[in-house]
């Protein structure tokens, strides 16, 4: 199988069967895209592995063909045997040979246990819809690719692999045959890194190292939080009354940090205004300063007191239609 | 002057305050909590009212009817869109609020110290126990407002870290004020009210950074003299160099970084209040600009945090470190489909995670997605959001904004929640998100963007991307994910390409 199409298979919700097999794999890209014949010993593990699946499975569709070669068979009349009745074989690989050892090249064939085994060679004509329609998105997709400004203008871009594959003339010289498509470049294998399991062992320790290493963090922490406290503390001639506000400022600091965190993200913008609206509680510092004697005085904190209820409320307000708005299903 | 029945009053709201803040945890406990921090403020108003700001009580009610009728008119004629410039603006108004009071004290000190200068006395000084002010006779002392009386009993030494967490209210006030408007000009771009118009790119003047750090000495030296007791001056002159840093500091900062400056303002405008607490006396003030200070240094935080960066790289502007060497080519092409391509995808997928970013708000495309989400589900299909933490321009903007649309929050996920769901998604769709769905994160050690933590969403069956053209996003990285195999370019203004999809969904 070809990588890239494996991604394609994949992406369409197919699952693939793997085999526990060890083999250097061929990258069927580099042979044009088609699979190159595979080893005996594959061969007979791919088969041991359909075997096993056969009583399972009720359509098969088989498409595997090697350049100037027979198809390959891969489904063996005792798998045929295995399925169920009224199971369907359709075996595209008819016109070599076929997939399936009881395929008959243009016929629709049963077997005695009643499995239909579709040897047909002529589906395009069979499905004329489906494939004019699948030609003409060919078609189109090419048209697309000659005219990249799309304003009907072609440009022949000789270096694209698809323009190069179709042409057989170009500006007087005969270019045919084209060189192999390049898809090697888009196909190379990825060497998927799977992250290697951990023992219990290991993941015990892994986690005691990380318990460490958030305690060392926390504490270090705490002990320079101490310490600058107690430095401030340790300032010579620091009143008293200033020390009281100060326990009050640390403690609310921490109170905050240990609510906040548990703040929803989604609630982040309300949570700016309404400690937006909160933070005016500075309006009570204007409050009591605008009873003064002194005019200069009066007129800042009015002005205080003003802004800071433009702030509450459309603060508060704003908190309020916008939480009344988060709705659940 | 502050009678113990204002204290009590005041431990009431703030343990409702913290209540408050604490309810947003969840969408519906917010939707209580809310009402405990009006009921927190009113209570801490009206006891401050009634206590010691009783001078001109009425002339404050006035004042705060008045503040009222506009900030009501602000909150109900915001649009969701516009909330970051909201926010913004009601930074500003807290930075100066704070400024006005700090000012206040230092003009009421000086006034102070006038008053025991005419009685032939020196403010400050201390007692026989060398801590206990003596203060002023009794008769002057009773003739003082309570704001007066506050300074006029302190000693020396209270005076100096009075003026100390003064200098601070106010620089911090300062810078927050003026970063605040220039961040709501910048956020606000052409619909801005003010009468100037901001680059909303980051723009310096030249000098740079030196001229931030120039300010910043500048500052500390005239808050040395300040303290020493050159004059008010000092502070007006402190004043203005807070001012320009706050100006110079966020010009120098591009608009896509809003999120980290909007909540770093967010938490100075905590500080201000915290350190204006601390000059004041006042621990309400303390608690609540602690709260709100801590809060938004952890909302800066995380957003860093989610952008993978530094706070400092993100506030001096720039993208940090220089990438140790070449970025990964991007091979391969984008290829673009149609609404009829994109619509018959989406009726044939059964689960769906659509990846909003600011380009959704931008097209105003939100009401068209949250209609296409309906018809989907009434369809039986499973549709969810994928939220990154710095989508849009505030933290959480997104979420407002698909709430204001009615779309379900139930459904609406934030990144750690859905990231390992891409593989099981059918279709992926991204509408106007691009740095934060870029892969190069995480595959390209040298990408700018290395390590960002972002939404896998290549991982899905088939990705629609809705982009306005071909350019990169803000921080102009390639972005690897328009050109893999699984991914089809839905060109076109965002809404437009929804509106045009709605019809076609059956």
């Amino acid at each position: 199988m070809r990588p890239e199409v494996s991604e394609q298979i994949e992406s369409m919700g197919a699952e693939f069967v793997f085999l526990d097999f060890d083999e250097e794999q061929q990258d069927g890209a580099k042979t044009g895209g088609y699979a190159a014949p595979s080893s005996p010993e594959f061969r007979e593990a791919q088969l041991a592995k359909f075997r096993e699946m056969a009583p399972d499975i009720d359509i098969v569709i088989c498409t595997a063909l090697i350049p100037g070669r027979d198809a390959p068979v891969l489904w063996t009349k005792d798998m045929v045997e295995m399925m169920k009745p009224g199971s369907v074989i359709v075996d595209l690989a008819a016109e070599r040979g076929g997939n399936c050892e009881l395929t008959v090249m243009d016929e629709k064939v049963v077997s005695d246990n009643g499995v239909t085994v579709v040897g047909y060679t002529d589906f395009p004509s069979r499905m004329a819809a489906q494939s004019s329609t699948l030609y003409a998105t060919n078609v189109r997709h090419m048209m697309a690719d000659l005219t990249p400004e799309k304003d009907g203008v072609i440009v022949h871009d000789m270096e694209d692999d698809v323009i190069r594959g179709a042409t057989v003339t170009h500006e007087k010289v005969v270019t045919f045959p084209p060189p192999p498509p390049k898809v090697n470049a888009i196909a190379q294998q990825k060497v998927k890194n799977t992250p290697v399991e951990l023992t219990p062992e290991e993941k015990r320790a892994a986690e005691m190292a990380a318990f460490k290493a958030q305690t060392r963090s926390q504490v270090t922490l705490l002990g320079i939080g101490a310490l600058l406290v107690l430095g401030v503390g340790l300032i010579p001639g620091m009143p008293a009354s200033f020390m009281q506000h100060f326990i009050v400022f640390v403690l609310s600091v921490f109170i905050g940090f240990q609510v906040i965190w548990n703040v929803a993200h989604s609630l982040h913008t309300p949570l700016m205004a309404v400690t937006n609206a909160i933070s005016s509680i500075i309006i009570l510092g204007a409050l009591i300063q605008v009873g003064s004697s002194s005019l200069l005085i009066t007129l800042l904190a009015a002005l205080g007191i003003f802004m800071a209820a433009v702030n509450i409320f459309g603060g508060f307000l704003v908190t309020r239609r916008m939480l009344a708005m988060f709705q659940k299903s | 002057m502050e009678n113990a029945f204002t204290i009590a009053a005041y431990v009431v709201a703030a343990i409702l305050f913290i209540l408050s803040l604490g309810g947003l945890s969840g969408q519906e406990s917010a939707k209580r909590a809310v009402w405990y921090g009006i009921v927190g403020m009113a209570v801490a108003v009206l006891a401050t009212l009634f206590g010691p700001g009783a001078g001109l009580w009425f002339a404050s009610l006035v004042l705060i009817a008045g503040g009222a009728a506009v900030g009501y008119q602000l909150a109900t004629k915001v649009e969701m869109t516009q909330m970051p410039e909201l926010v913004a603006i009601m930074h500003s108004l807290v930075g100066l609020a704070a400024v006005f009071v700090g000012f206040n004290a230092d003009i009421m000190i000086n006034y102070v110290g006038a008053i025991y200068g005419a009685e032939g006395l020196v403010m400050g000084a201390v007692g026989d126990d060398g801590v206990t002010a003596i203060g002023l006779p009794k008769e002057i002392y009773d003739g003082l407002s309570s704001f007066g009386q506050l300074i006029a009993k302190k000693s020396s030494v209270e005076i100096g870290i009075l003026r100390v967490e003064l200098v601070l209210g106010i620089w911090i006030g300062a810078v927050t004020f003026t970063g605040s408007v220039i961040a709501y000009a910048k956020l606000a771009g052409g619909s801005s009210l003010l009468p100037f118009n901001v680059d909303t790119s980051a723009k310096q003047l030249p000098g740079g950074h030196a001229l931030n750090a120039a300010a910043a000495a500048g500052s500390l030296l005239l808050a040395i003299l300040y303290l020493g007791g050159s004059g008010s001056w000092t502070l007006m002159l402190l004043t203005l160099l807070a001012l320009f840093i706050g100006y110079h500091l966020i010009m120098g900062i591009g608009g896509a970084d809003m999120p980290v400056v909007v909540s770093m303002l967010n938490s100075y405008s905590g500080w201000a209040a915290a350190a204006i607490g601390f000059s004041l006396g006042n621990d309400l003030l303390i608690v609540v600009g602690a709260l709100v200070g801590s809060s938004g240094a952890i909302l800066s935080y995380i957003m860093c945090k989610a952008m993978n960066r530094s706070f400092v790289s993100v506030i001096l502007g720039g993208w940090g470190g220089a990438a140790a060497g070449e970025q990964m080519a991007v091979e391969g092409e984008q290829i673009a489909i149609d609404a009829d391509g994109v619509a018959t995808s989406l009726n044939d997928a059964q689960s769906i995670v659509i990846i909003p970013g600011y380009g959704m708000a931008v097209a105003q495309a939100q009401q068209g997605v949250a209609e296409l989400t309906r018809k989907l589900r009434a369809e039986g299909k499973e549709v969810r959001f994928a939220i990154h933490p710095v989508a849009g321009r505030l933290p959480g903007h997104m979420n407002v904004l698909l709430a204001e649309a009615k779309v379900p929050y139930d459904i609406v996920l934030e990144m750690d929640e859905i990231n390992d769901d891409f593989p099981d998604t059918d279709v992926a769709i991204v509408i106007g998100s691009n740095d934060i769905v870029n892969p190069a994160a995480q595959d390209d050690p040298n990408s700018p963007i290395a390590g960002m933590p972002v939404l896998e969403c290549w991982k899905a069956k088939q990705v629609f991307v809705s982009k306005r053209g071909q350019g990169t996003g803000y921080s102009g990285i390639e972005n690897p994910l328009f050109f893999k195999e699984n991914t089809r370019m839905f060109y076109g203004d965002a809404k437009a390409s929804i509106d045009s999809l709605l019809p076609m969904i059956d």
